[in-house]
Formats: structure tokens, sequence, C-alpha cells
């Protein structure tokens, strides 16, 4: 295993002062107050500044933190916001796949809905706008963990086992429980694009779905659909194609309305 | 069949844009051109008839050719239009005489007030169901004949003709001078009952007949279309807000929509004779579909709703997008006690006062920025229940649902407020593109392309419900506050300054 980087370490304790200084610190009191050689401390500070993550005062000479730092910060979209750009293309992809789609973010170890479109028939369907659903038994959830990082399930206490290896909730006999088996999922939603489940959640149910990333390329969340097994699942146990192909163009419409640029 | 599709034409105030539908009302295609915005004096606000001309021949186009769409393909193209703006143009050449007068504009402020005369701004409103207002085409075109260099004796003469959005596009289509019912009862100038102009407002405002469209039902055809869209009938026209209404199929007496953007329109609809209101609501068609009996309804509008929002974000900051006033507002349970009446140029529906302006009421110590939000949001809620209980009262009906588009129907919070505060269920729909809808399906409708207006019940879609949550002792105490609040609005402006 590989030991730890004297250097990094310093960066971030260099880092953390700065987050406190309101007005700057000079080279001299960073140096003082984390006993770093003077040489030492104004190497790392010119390496954050070329990274962004610093910056210095032409005036005064201090240093406080750079906008790549706070930009760091930023990454969170409001569900709010996300629902007002999306909602003609979620609505557009009710009407295209014929059910019901959610818009998905990521809230602690769950997924949050955000936005919810009824399936486009008669039957008597209720807002759930608000839920909170399990990140690993959900297409939104695959999705969200296969790309941002921040994105890991909650393990369950209840179903550890005598040696101390954890599993995930289980809420069908189809419920992926296994973190190795989970990771291995990821890794193909990572190459495909989309992730799908079948009777994970709920008996009966399939879940396809694709992410949203805004202009930095960031995943900010995902949108898909949900319906019943017979509908969006193939002979073949594969998902129904034409349904993934709707999906994803409804993701990569909601990125552009981000900002988000296609390579 | 190789007639796949309906065209609807939306004429709106910033732009113009096409639609495609399918037979089960999706969208297959949309184009959209943004025209200029002439203010040539505070207060006037005009577009250039012939640059609108050219941008809807190009969102034809596009829209067509984008999906590889032939004109064949197109089974009848429908008409909507941002209503009473008013047009004349030479009958030989089609040039304009003069740029549009925009529905916004106010230049026709003291003349409709001389109009008025003694009777004051309801001399007409028996006839034609409106006040005098700057709104409406009739006087926008008397001050056009009052200010266009010899139009008046070329009016006399028959040489020119006038048109609203939807006459001048059918006219550039196929030639024809008509006009839909719900268009002509914007002018001021058509009587509600025989639904035909009217002599005694003609002669009253100085208006010559020969120069005005025939008018017609909104679903017909009124004939062939040239250019792009070649042979295809064109076979509808409805004002915008007229053809929400039939988009967001309200076909029934009772049915209420509400249009949520900057401002709110809400339309009832009240079947087939008009209700004079008793409560400051205007009284105007529904749609007239071919020979049956025109549908009327009520109409209730409210200034300032989405624009409270964006005051919030924009004068006072405490948002930095319009969306987050739902996040902000959710940060608390209730509005505190905060009430906000935003009565930024009076009040409007069912109130008619001038004389109010905007209140902030209620405030203690404990109020913060969260109980604003909610305040704020509330405020678009109870706004409307004060038109929907005027309209309850002039047409009293079975409370059914409220049928919510626009903008704001993003805001799920305020979704909720207003199914609590009306105590009814509030509806989005599908298809978010109602007033285009309401187009293509009356013009579908004209051609058999849909065979009634059960089929297009059909294709409608909840795409979300909201069900009241509210306790009924609390609904009565916050609408007795909302009340309070609205009394201290009044009396603000002590006497009309200027004129």
């Amino acid at each position: 295993m590989p030991g730890r980087i004297q250097s990094i370490e310093r960066a971030a304790a260099i880092l953390r002062i700065l987050a406190t200084g309101a007005r700057g610190l000079s080279l001299a009191e960073i140096s003082r107050s984390l006993e770093l050689p003077k040489g030492t401390a104004l190497g790392i500070l010119r390496t954050l500044q070329h990274v962004g993550f610093v910056e210095q005062d032409p005036e005064s000479g201090r240093y406080r933190l750079g906008g790549g730092m706070l930009s760091l910060g930023t990454r969170y979209l409001d569900g709010n916001e996300l629902r007002t750009r999306a909602l003609n293309w979620a609505d557009s992809l009710a009407s295209r796949s014929g059910e019901s789609v959610r818009i998905g973010t990521l809230h602690k170890h769950q997924v949050l809905v955000v936005h919810h479109v009824f399936r486009p028939d008669a039957s008597q369907q209720t807002l759930d706008v608000g839920a909170l659903l399990p990140l690993h038994a959900t297409a939104i959830g695959k999705v969200l963990m296969a790309f941002d990082p921040l994105a890991a399930p909650e393990e369950d206490p209840a179903a550890a086992e005598a040696d101390g290896a954890t599993f995930l909730t289980s809420f069908t006999r189809h419920t992926v429980t296994s973190p190795a088996a989970l990771e291995r999922q990821l890794d193909e939603v990572r190459d495909n694009g989309w992730a799908w489940e079948a009777e994970e959640l709920v008996d009966g149910e399939v879940s396809i779905a694709a992410p949203i990333r805004d202009r930095r390329g960031t995943t900010v969340g995902a949108i898909g659909v949900r319906g019943a097994v017979e509908r969006l699942r193939e002979e073949g146990g594969k998902p129904d194609m034409e349904q993934v192909s709707y999906v994803r163009d409804a993701a990569r419409a909601v990125s552009r309305d981000l900002g988000s640029t296609p390579y | 069949m190789s007639q796949q599709y309906v065209a609807a034409i939306d004429q709106g105030t910033t732009s113009s844009r096409c639609i495609l539908f399918d037979h089960d009302g999706r969208i297959v295609s949309v184009d959209q051109r943004e025209h200029r915005q002439i203010f040539p004096k505070p207060g006037w606000v005009e577009h250039d008839a012939e640059e609108i001309w050219a941008n809807v021949e190009v969102v034809i186009r596009e829209s067509l050719e984008k999906n590889d769409i032939t004109p064949d393909q197109i089974a009848a193209v429908g008409i909507t239009n941002q209503r009473e703006t008013t047009l004349v143009w030479d009958r030989e050449t089609g040039k304009p005489v003069h740029n549009a007068i925009v529905w916004q504009d106010t230049r026709t402020d003291g003349l409709a007030r001389e109009l008025g005369g003694e009777a004051g701004q309801d001399r007409f409103r028996d006839r034609c169901g409106l006040p005098l207002a700057t709104y409406f085409s009739g006087p926008k075109l008397r001050w056009l004949l009052d200010n266009v260099d010899g139009l008046s004796e070329r009016a006399e003469r028959g040489e020119v003709l006038f048109g609203t959005m939807d006459t001048w596009i059918i006219w550039k289509l196929t030639g024809r001078h008509v006009t839909d019912v719900t268009n002509a009862s914007r002018t001021m100038l058509m009587n509600l009952s025989t639904l035909q102009w009217d002599p005694e407002i003609l002669d009253a405002m100085g208006i010559p007949a020969g120069i005005l469209p025939e008018i017609r039902s909104s679903s017909e055809v009124y004939g062939e279309a040239r250019g792009h869209l070649a042979g295809t009938p064109v076979a509808s026209a409805l004002g915008d807000q007229h053809a929400a209404l039939f988009g967001q199929t309200c076909f029934d007496p009772g049915d209420v929509k509400g249009t949520y953007g900057t401002g709110t329109f809400l339309v009832m609809n009240t079947g087939t004779e008009p209700v004079t209101s008793e409560n400051g609501l205007l009284t105007t068609l529904g749609y007239k579909l071919g020979d049956e009996p025109a549908v009327y309804a009520l109409e209730g509008s409210i200034a300032v709703t989405g624009s409270l929002v964006q005051w919030l974000r924009d004068n006072l900051g405490l948002i930095s997008t319009a969306p987050e006033i739902e996040t902000l507002a959710r940060t608390v349970e209730d509005n505190g006690g905060c009430y906000i009446v935003p009565a930024f140029s009076g009040l409007f529906a069912p109130h008619w006062r001038s004389d109010a302006r905007g209140v902030m009421a209620g405030l203690t110590g404990y109020v913060n920025k969260g109980h604003i939000a909610r305040a704020v949001l509330e405020a678009t809620a109870w706004q409307t229940r004060e038109v929907v209980d005027a309209m309850n009262a002039d047409a009293p009906t079975e409370p059914t649902t409220l049928k919510v588009d626009g903008g704001m129907t993003a805001d799920n919070l305020l979704m909720q407020i207003l199914s609590d505060v009306l105590d009814t269920e509030v509806v989005r729909p599908m298809v978010a593109e109602t007033t285009c809808l309401g187009a293509a399906y009356a013009a579908g409708l004209a051609v058999g392309y849909w065979p009634d207006v059960e089929t297009l019940r059909v294709n409608w879609h909840k795409a979300a419900e909201w069900t009241p949550k509210m306790d009924s002792a609390v609904r009565e105490r916050e609408y007795h506050n909302w009340k309070k609040a609205v009394r201290r609005t009044l009396d603000w402006v002590e006497h009309e300054d200027g004129e």
C-alpha cells in the first residue's frame, strides 16, 4: 500500500488556513503557522496558484483562495431550478415513452425525486415529488453512483454479516445487495452511459435512466422512466432499446439546456 | 392516408411559432422567430407586420423542413395570435399603412375616456362585454384613422382593410379577409348576441363597416393556403387565451383554465349564453365550432403574479433565479403572519381600484425571508381565488378542477397552495403548449382529422395533479387575513395625477 504524500498534506493544510483568513495571509504568516520553511510554502503556493486554487493579491502580496476552489463548492444545483429547466423535456419523454417520468438528484445517501410526470393514461396517480428512493435499487440511483463520486449507498447495519462484510438493503429477491456486484454494475453503467434495473425495487417494475450534466460536465441528476416489466423488458431479458433511446434523448436535451456541450 | 399532421401558427407578442402536431396531439416539430418590439414613445408599443409575416413564412418552412415533412402531409393549419393588436393595410398592394399597434400600447388612454363621455367606461359593455380601455382594438383603429394622413378618407372609399393578427395572417395565406368570433370579441366592435359588427358602436367610434373583416366561426375552412403550405386548408383562428381554453379541453360550462406567466389569465367556459359580469370580469367568446352555437366565457386577468417573483429576485435580491423561490419558501412551514398584496399598478379584477398600491402586511420580528417567499407564492393563489369566486358568483357552477399551464406551473409548492386555497384539484396537462394545441385542434376538427371533441378529451393527459390538503378552518382564517391585507392597499393614491 502506497504511503501518504507529504506535499499534498501540506497543500491541504495551506488551503485550510487560507479558507479561515478573511483578508488573505502573507507568505510569512503561512510558513509560521504551519511551521514550514518559507521556500517549501512558496513552492506549494505557486503550484496551487497555477491550478487556480489560490490567488495572490497583486497589491498586498497576500494569498487567498482562488476561483477554482470556489467553483468546486458550487456543484449544487437547486432541484426546483432543475425541474423548471427540464419541464418540457420530461413531458415529451412521458408522451413518447408512454411511461411515468422522474428526475432525481443526490440527497445524502438517497435519490431525491425533484420532478414527476404521470404516465399518460387515465389511471389515478399520485405526485411523489419529494420522495426518497434507494440509490442501489433504482436506475436513477445507479446513474448517480456511476457518475457522481459523492453518491454511495447506505449500508444496512441489520444485514451486516458476522465477518464484518456489509450488505445493502434488499427490497425484492432481485435487489443487488453485494457491494462488489453493485460495483460491477456501475462499471457497465459508465461504459453504456445509462442504467436500468428490473424488479430490484418493486416486483413487476423496470426503470431506465440516463445522466443530466451541467456545463462543467458534472452529473447533477438523472432522468428516467419507470413502468411495467412487460412493456420495458424485451424477451431476451434486455431493456427495450427504443425506450432507452427516448430516455437518453431527454437526458441530452436537458443537459444541453443546462449548458453541457456534447463531444 | 398521407395527411399525418396538423400545423398551428402562434403569432405571439414577442415571437411567431409554428408547431406540427400528430394525431395523438403530440409535438412533432417546432420552429420560432422573435420580432422587434418598437417603442416610438413611452407607453407606445408597435410591431412591423411585414416582419411578422416574413417570420411566419420562415417558421412554417423550417418546421416542415426540419422533419422532412411536405405540405401534402399537413391536413390543416390553424392560427392563434396575440389579441387586440391592430393593423390597417392597403387592399391593393397589401402594404400596411402604419406599424401594428400592440395590445399593451396605451396611446388611446385619452381617446378611450373621450369615447366613454358621460356614460363612462361601461358605455358599450352590454353590447360588447368590455369596458373602454386601452387594450382593445376599436379605439386603436380610431386612433389610426385620426392620425395617419388621408387614412380616414381612404377607409371611407374602401381602399384599406382592418384586421387583428389572425386576419393579417389568414389574408396573407389565403387572400380572404376574415376574423373569428374570439378575436372579434376583443375589438369592442362586435355585438355579443348577434356575433356581427355592432352598427351603433361603429357609428359611435366613427368606423366605416367596409374596412372590417367578415366574422366567421373559430373552426371552419377559411380558404386554401398559398406558399409553403400550398393547398392546405386554413381552418381555425382563436385568440391566444381562447386557444388555451380549447387546448385544455375546457368544453363544459364551469371548466376553468389558468395560464400562469408574468401575469395570469383565467378563463371560464360559461356555455352558450353570454353572462354579464356583476363582479368586474370580462364577457368574451370561448370559441365557436362551425355552425354550432357559440360558447361564451368569462375572463379575469391578474396583472402581477410571476412578475412578483421576478421583483423578489431583481429588486430585493432574495433569490438568484425564479425557481429558487420554492426552495426559499420551503424553509418555513407557513407565512409567519406575513401577507403581500402586489397592487403595483392598482388592483384589477374583481376589485378595479386604481388608487390601490402594494402592501406587505403583518410584519413582526419573527418574519424572515422564507416567510416572505411563501407570502409571494400565496399572493398568486389568493388573487386566483378572488377571480374564481367572482366567476362562480356570476355563473354559478359546480366547482370542478383548475387546469393550469404556463411557466409558473413548474413550481410544485405554488400548485399545492393553489389547490389548498381554491379547495379544488389543480391539474397540469402533459402538453404545455396548450395555446398551439387549441388552434391545431380547432383546425383538425374543421377538416375531419379529428371526428369530434370527445376524441380530443382522450388525447388530454394529466402530467401532474394536486389535491387540497389544507384544513378548512385554516383556509377561512387565511382568506380572512388576505382580505384584510387587500383593504390596506386601498386609498393609497390620493389623487389621479396628470391629464
